[in-house]
């Protein structure tokens, strides 16, 4: 298991040739190897959610998958959200609501729900808060995330309207 | 206009949402580091392997560094020693054995795994009623009976109020043992330099100075060869605060590696070998006289506080803090209290939000409605008869009450949830079979206390005042630095707000300096709802030097009376007319034209202020309505209330977020969260999995209403209100459901309320 192998990672649009072993978690590689540290690692078992990345369409826990196994996919992290110093909406919500308080749960929360805002743009109120539940804050009692996506989701209807 | 009260947007948040923050983990080492912990509670060690190519390190090892041992000069305090590293025998599961270095942290904890520690098991005692029976295994040699505080008190004439009273009131409460459960674990990062022989220490703490203390002096080096960095922290709730072993081995290591090395937590280690708190039995008696006015109070209170004493605090944080404020925001001259620290081969405890708050609240507001019943009062009646209303009160353990809104507040709430159409929903679902129950907490929260607070506790640390250095620049722009250590409660805001209007700038221009030993003047962190009061305080005090100067400056060169010189919009102007100068043109000649100042003025702009308060008590009501499903067991929040009062709100969204936030953990606390431990002293809940913290589905809307009572208690007229939230939810829905299951005729006064007791006590009440 130790023995090293080549692999790209394409991350924010961007190609990463690293060689890792293959029981390197997608997380460990996208952050030391990479250099990407704003995804974080809170629980290493899937079920807090700070590690959460969108892998193509799909938003998934980088703890729970091998580097080798996003070979050849796009991998979006916190870091490419913004466009230069033109923040992604959800940001610019998450500081308006006050939706963070340490700040080490947000930039999983925030490709949760960029996620869900691009797959399912006209999500109730009742399935943000069903998908907020995926992730795990422990400052701020979820009441301004919630407000932060649901707000952010009826912009993105406005706009569309 | 004016800066403070209003709902900016933070400025530590820009950072934060590029995933640009800084925190420990994010550092690169030459050397990892994966300990060895113990898999038995209570046994004696007898070998631990090398396995080859292993570095490993042990007591033997880190011989000459000492073990942490916090002090308390009171309450027949018996000192207990820790090894950072076991020595000769551990106690309790998850204790730090040995360290094993290694180039990656994958091949660290291959090797850790190969390390075989042989442990001789030794009978281990859990629970603390176990722990002080006859018999029970000590501990700790040196404690007898497994007690390490026992602490009384009893005013003189409690004796005879209690013999008169026309009814006593007894109620038994139980807190499970909880994990504040900050979301990024430990972390500690330690670098040593060739050319200095420094070591820099980054970790995740509240408290940078005070583990710049006690691990230098643990290790025998110089503080000035230590610097503590806290960069980005995330989260804390209290957990953070106390001196872990690790961060000592830590530093240790970087010393005698001559390199960096560095070690982080996963989630196992933190929900076993982490602090733990809240493990708590009271039992409770109120005398009432025939008006239901509470004349006298007793309380024996147990807090099982694992297997060491945690530092700066020590293990008489719970029982000590429980013992001084039970009576709360009550008016009771006469009590008595016997309140005991027990030692157990389980984790340490130590300071989680809120403290012993929490339960003594829960324990207090169980009594009021258990004697509001018998009385035939309604919930609110009763409070209204025994709440403090005139102020300063000196309590009956002597604390000092300041200026604030107990009967206010608690009207405000009830106004606020209109319980009469609760009531009469009630009734009507009570009808259907359904089971709805209302339940209030009031309470109050000592916050911002300074050192006579901790002296009082006799402490032989006493932190308690906060230095604030400003300084502006050549340039115009404003740096204060602080020794509170903010990991997530907006005080780089909130503080610019404060220094913003003192000088008549924009809280954008003013940059707050924490968490760095070398950068920040010694203080004590960030923990105790203190911040915002001491070091808001400070920073006030030190920016009114900064205006005494500009304003000074001003005088000379505008030819007026500095008193006549308003600071404001960046400019420096007399008042009433159009002779002005902009503050940057003051700065630059501050520094760069000394001599326009003719000698009155000195040259620079830097100043200090120190604060030292005597300690505010902000106060809160919280309601909870609930839904009792007597069938399951299941708890559901309708709704949630606070009225809350803290004073002057510096940022009403910073504060509301504070609130939310205690209220999502009272809430956990509440219903959910809950360390289990086995009769062999194993964790049963090691994962997130088992543990529930709660998410977005089981927190409701949390209403809020501000009172704002201006004390003089604090300079900047704010109160600290950072565990408020935490302390009055579980006492509100404990409440709630004892009302709902009224009809029942049974009660329960244990959290976490989970379905498993619900229907425990549902059973119980059936079988009558």
């Amino acid at each position: 298991m130790t023995e090293k192998v080549d692999i790209t990672l394409n991350i924010n649009g961007r190609d990463y040739a690293v060689r890792v072993e293959p029981r390197r978690t997608l997380v460990d590689v996208i952050r030391d190897d990479c250099g990407q540290t704003g995804t974080h690692i809170g629980c290493e078992h899937g079920v807090c959610g700070a590690c959460t990345i969108i892998l193509d369409d799909e938003a998934v826990r980088s703890c729970l998958m091998f580097a080798v196994q996003a070979q050849g996919r796009r991998i979006r992290t916190v870091e490419g959200l913004a466009d230069g110093d033109k923040l992604h909406p959800l940001q610019t919500a998450f500081m308006t609501h006050h939706a963070l308080q340490c700040g080490f749960c947000t930039p999983g929360f925030l490709m949760l729900a960029v996620n869900a805002l691009e797959t399912n743009p006209d999500m109730s109120d009742d399935e943000v808060l069903d998908l907020l539940a995926s992730n795990l804050c422990r400052c701020t009692g979820y009441q301004n995330i919630i407000k932060a996506v649901r707000s952010t989701a009826a912009e993105m209807r406005r706009a569309r309207a | 206009m004016s800066w403070v009260g209003r709902s900016i947007r933070r400025l530590e948040d820009p950072v934060l949402v590029r995933g640009d923050g800084r925190f420990t983990g994010d550092l690169k080492a030459a050397n990892w580091l994966r300990f060895v912990r113990s898999p038995l509670a209570s046994g004696r060690i007898v070998q631990v392997s090398r396995p080859e190519g292993a570095d490993v390190f042990t007591c033997a090892e880190l011989v000459e560094v000492k073990p942490i041992r916090p002090l308390l000069h009171k309450f027949n305090y018996v000192p207990i020693s820790q090894p950072v590293l076991a020595r000769d025998v551990v106690r309790f599961v998850g204790e730090p054995i040995a360290a094993v270095v290694a180039a990656t942290q994958e091949q660290a904890e291959d090797l850790a795994d190969r390390v075989e520690v042989e442990i001789e098991p030794m009978r281990a005692v859990v629970g603390m009623q176990d722990a002080i029976a006859a018999g029970a295994p000590r501990v700790h040699g040196e404690a007898a009976d497994n007690v390490a505080v026992d602490a009384n008190f009893k005013t003189p004439g409690f004796d005879v109020a209690m013999a008169s009273a026309h009814r006593r009131i007894a109620i038994d409460v139980r807190s499970h043992r909880q994990n504040a459960l900050p979301l990024e674990p430990r972390a500690a990062h330690a670098a040593w330099d060739r050319g200095s022989g420094r070591v820099t220490l980054t970790c995740t703490t509240q408290t940078p100075h005070a583990m710049r203390t006690a691990i230098a002096e643990l290790i025998g080096m110089g503080e000035c060869d230590l610097r503590v960095i806290a960069p980005d922290v995330g989260g804390g709730f209290g957990q953070k605060m106390s001196l872990c072993p690790e961060f000592v081995v830590v530093t240790w290591l970087a010393r005698w590696l001559r390199s960096s090395v560095a070690w982080l937590e996963d989630r196992r280690e933190n929900l076993i070998a982490c602090f733990h708190s809240r493990d708590q039995r009271i039992a409770l008696e109120g005398a009432f006289d025939s008006d239901a006015k509470l004349i006298a109070l007793s309380a024996d209170i147990l807090a099982n506080v694992g297997a060491y004493s945690c530092y700066p605090t020590t293990c008489g944080v719970e029982p000590l803090m429980a013992m001084a404020e039970m009576p709360g925001p009550y008016d009771v001259r006469e009590y008595a209290c016997a309140s005991r620290a027990v030692l157990t081969h389980t984790c340490p405890m130590a300071p989680y939000r809120g403290v012993s708050r929490p339960v003594i609240t829960l324990a207090i507001e169980r009594l009021m409605d258990k004697a509001a019943a018998a009385y035939g009062l309604d919930p609110t009646d009763i409070r209204r008869r025994n709440l403090i209303r005139s102020f300063p009160y000196t309590s009956a353990t002597g604390l000092m009450l300041d200026q604030a809104s107990y009967v206010e507040s608690m009207d405000a709430a009830v106004k606020a949830t209109d319980v009469a159409a609760f009531r009469d929903r009630q009734a009507q679902m009570r009808a259907q079979g359904r089971f709805l129950g209302f339940g209030l907490a009031t309470f109050c929260e000592r916050t911002g206390y300074g050192t006579p607070a901790f002296a009082a506790r006799g402490m032989e640390i006493t932190p308690g005042w906060e230095t604030v250095e400003m300084a502006m620049d050549p340039s115009g722009s404003i740096e204060a630095r602080i020794g509170a250590s903010p990991h997530g409660q907006g005080l780089r805001t909130t503080l610019a707000q404060i220094i913003a209007d003192e000088l008549g700038t924009s809280p954008h221009r003013v940059k707050i300096v924490h968490g760095d030993t070398d950068r920040t003047p010694y203080g004590w962190g960030t923990f105790a709802s203190r911040s915002l009061v001491i070091a808001g305080g400070a920073a006030l005090l030190a920016a009114r030097k900064v205006r005494a100067k500009l304003t000074a400056m001003a005088g000379v060169l505008l030819e007026a009376a500095a008193e006549d010189i308003v600071l404001e919009a960046d400019v420096a102007r007399v008042a009433g007319t159009d002779r002005a100068i902009p503050i940057e043109t003051l700065a630059r000649a501050a520094y760069h034209q000394a001599h326009r100042f003719k000698g009155e003025v000195g040259p620079g702009i830097a100043e200090s202020a120190t604060y030292d308060p005597a300690g505010t008590f902000s106060n809160a009501c919280h309601v909870a309505l609930v839904e009792v499903d007597v069938e399951t067991g299941r708890v559901i929040l309708e709704n949630f209330l606070v009225a809350e009062d803290a004073g002057r709100l510096i940022n009403p969204m910073i504060a509301d977020g504070q609130i939310h936030g205690g209220v999502a953990q009272g809430i956990a606390n509440a219903l959910l969260e809950e360390i289990v431990y086995d009769d062999a002293g194993n964790i049963l809940t090691a994962t997130l999995a088992d543990y529930l913290p709660p998410t977005a589905c089981e927190i409701p809307a949390i209403e809020i209403c501000h009172l704002e009572t201006l004390a003089d208690a604090s300079v900047t007229r704010a109160k600290g209100l950072g565990e408020g939230g935490a302390i009055g939810a579980p006492a509100a829905i404990l409440n709630a459901i004892n009302d709902a299951l009224s009809p029942l005729g049974v009660s329960i006064n244990e959290f976490p309320a989970t379905p498993r007791r619900i229907r425990e006590s549902v059973r119980a009440g059936a079988q009558r």
